[in-house]
């Protein structure tokens, strides 16, 4: 197991907005998160990646416990994020937004910089030579030195995800990665997660493109009024009277 | 021209061209926490720390001026550790507030403190500091910043700036980079305090009032934080305005006192309005005019 969530809860004041959530993530799965609006699918992912802390339960990857650490720790443990609103730092370059993302596997060469000594020029290159290569695996090599804020909205969830694959994470979590695409985009996007997964890379997955989940996703978790009400492989969640009813309305 | 007018002239310019250098540096020290996105206003109470401690330093020992300044920078960066522990979890507004509050506390502990003769202040501090010695610290300060943009912490702190919670979840250990510019920020403001302390022979604490920050704030606010030399074009500028406006004002008959300064406040409106990014950032607006203007010459 790679990463195991136990009865995780998070509240809101009086609002449960995930209520003793479980479940695994295997190494290489994709995992797929689903839910109707407001299940607790994008609070799920800001617990996993430490932006807030759960009120109770347990997060864990590998065993370790991960759920009291600051997300900087989390992301050097091997778990990194894209965001449903797009979080790109707009002044820097697509190259830039990259290079920030490979922070963790970088050594830093600051001092040897100041004094201009021999090895920085080299890791600096390496570096870039490294998100330009992120670049081009998400079809963006061409785009690399426009600034984030000049690139359209499907530019940019492509740059995202780049980024967050820069530090090589155990664990990636895509939040809506497909929202605003249209039907071409959202194939290629898919590709691009079947790809990430077959390099070795876990992927948590939160969307609402039910089609692109049914295609990728190996398990996926149903989520509603954040409660697990669905867990299995594809074709047992989508038959789930549970799952239909939570999304067609209706008495389960 | 006489000898005196020339030696008024040459005082005057002196000193003119020292506190370009002295803003300059104080202008950075606000800069350099600004760069990551925080502003902190605790700079007058970081310099007051500088200016006391290298002045007790040179009137009640012999060490020798490098050593003084090195305290005077050294203080108020270790200082700078417990201040920027707590308050850095304070964000925009509260920040400000927080580090407002810390200098005011600093220059009402020196007030208090009869040892430094309170509000008078230490005087006849001997005139250690020279041109050079100012401008080499302001030459070193810019070097360490133009070293650190486009290194791998430059870029952690141009992604804390832009979004700290995004930057977190990249593995940039925020408050470490934070507290860390806090504490360049100290040290540059203690400096230029340890300076200007040997270049006025007095220090006071009326000379570390909230308007001091609020002066070095709008010189890097008008030179640009966008480029690290910008707070200095600013400090520059806005040191030189009266100056110039003495000079050819009165030339032109511009009267002096309250006109002056309205021409003053105009020039600074008048660059907040049109030159966002500031002064430093003029160049390249001009090139990136004078490009689109051949590019609409060959289209025609």
């Amino acid at each position: 197991m790679l990463l195991r969530l136990a009865d995780v809860r998070r509240t809101f004041g009086g609002l449960r907005a995930v209520d003793g959530v479980g479940f695994d993530v295997d190494e290489g799965e994709v995992h797929g998160l689903i839910g109707p609006n407001g299940a607790g699918k994008t609070t799920l992912l800001n617990l996993v990646s430490g932006l807030i802390r759960p009120s109770g339960g347990a997060i864990a990857l590998e065993g370790r416990r991960i759920d009291r650490f600051p997300s900087h720790r989390i992301a050097a443990l091997g778990i990194t994020r894209t965001y449903q609103n797009i979080r790109l730092f707009p002044a820097l370059s697509a190259a830039e937004n990259v290079l920030v993302g490979s922070h963790l596997r970088r050594e830093d060469p600051l001092w040897k910089r100041m004094l201009f000594l021999p090895g920085y020029r080299r890791e600096e290159a390496d570096a870039m030579q490294w998100a330009l290569s992120l670049l081009s695996r998400v079809g963006m090599e061409e785009r690399a030195s426009e600034r984030a804020s000049n690139l359209s909205y499907g530019e940019q969830r492509r740059v995202e995800i780049a980024r967050a694959l820069a530090s090589g994470p155990r664990v990636l979590l895509l939040d809506e990665p497909t929202a605003g695409m249209n039907p071409s985009e959202v194939a290629s996007i898919a590709g691009l997660i079947r790809e990430v997964a077959r390099a070795g890379h876990s992927v948590l997955l939160v969307e609402h493109n039910v089609k692109l989940v049914m295609d990728v996703c190996d398990r996926i978790t149903v989520l509603n009024f954040g409660k697990v009400i669905a867990d299995g492989p594809p074709a047992a969640v989508a038959a789930d009277p549970g799952v239909i009813a939570a999304y067609l309305g209706g008495e389960g | 021209m006489n000898a005196e007018s020339l030696t008024d002239l040459w005082l005057a310019y002196h000193s003119t061209v020292a506190f370009i250098g002295l803003n300059g540096l104080l202008a950075l020290s606000v800069y350099a926490t600004l760069s990551c996105g925080q502003l902190s206003l605790a700079q007058a109470g970081f310099m007051a720390l500088g200016a006391y401690a290298s002045a007790i330093l040179t009137l009640h020992t012999s060490a020798p001026f490098a050593l003084v300044l090195a305290a005077g920078a050294l203080l108020p960066a270790l200082v700078a550790v417990p201040l920027g522990l707590p308050v850095l979890r304070l964000k925009g507004v509260f920040l400000a507030i927080a580090t407002i509050g810390f200098g005011e506390v600093v220059r009402i502990f020196f007030v208090n403190l009869d040892y430094t003769n309170g509000a008078l202040g230490l005087v006849a501090i001997p005139q250690r500091t020279e041109l050079w010695t100012i401008y080499a610290a302001l030459a070193a300060a810019l070097f360490v910043l133009w070293r650190i943009r486009g290194s791998r912490a430059g870029y952690a702190l141009e992604a804390i700036r832009e979004d700290e919670a995004a930057a977190r979840t990249m593995g940039i250990h925020a408050s470490a980079y934070k507290l860390s510019m806090v504490v360049l920020g100290a040290a540059l403001a203690g400096l230029a305090g340890a300076l200007d302390a040997h270049f006025n022979f007095m220090v006071a604490p009326a000379n570390y009032s909230f308007a001091r920050v609020v002066d070095m704030l709008v010189y890097a606010v008008v030179g640009g934080t966008t480029l690290f030399y910008g707070p200095v074009v600013g400090a520059a500028f806005l040191t030189l305005l009266p100056e110039v406006l003495r000079e050819v004002g009165g030339r032109v008959g511009l009267q002096p006192g309250p006109v002056r300064l309205f021409v003053n406040g105009l020039v600074l409106l008048l660059v907040i309005l049109f030159l966002p990014n500031g002064i430093s950032s003029l160049p390249r607006r001009v090139r990136r005019w004078l490009a689109s203007r051949r590019s609409a010459a060959h289209a025609s």
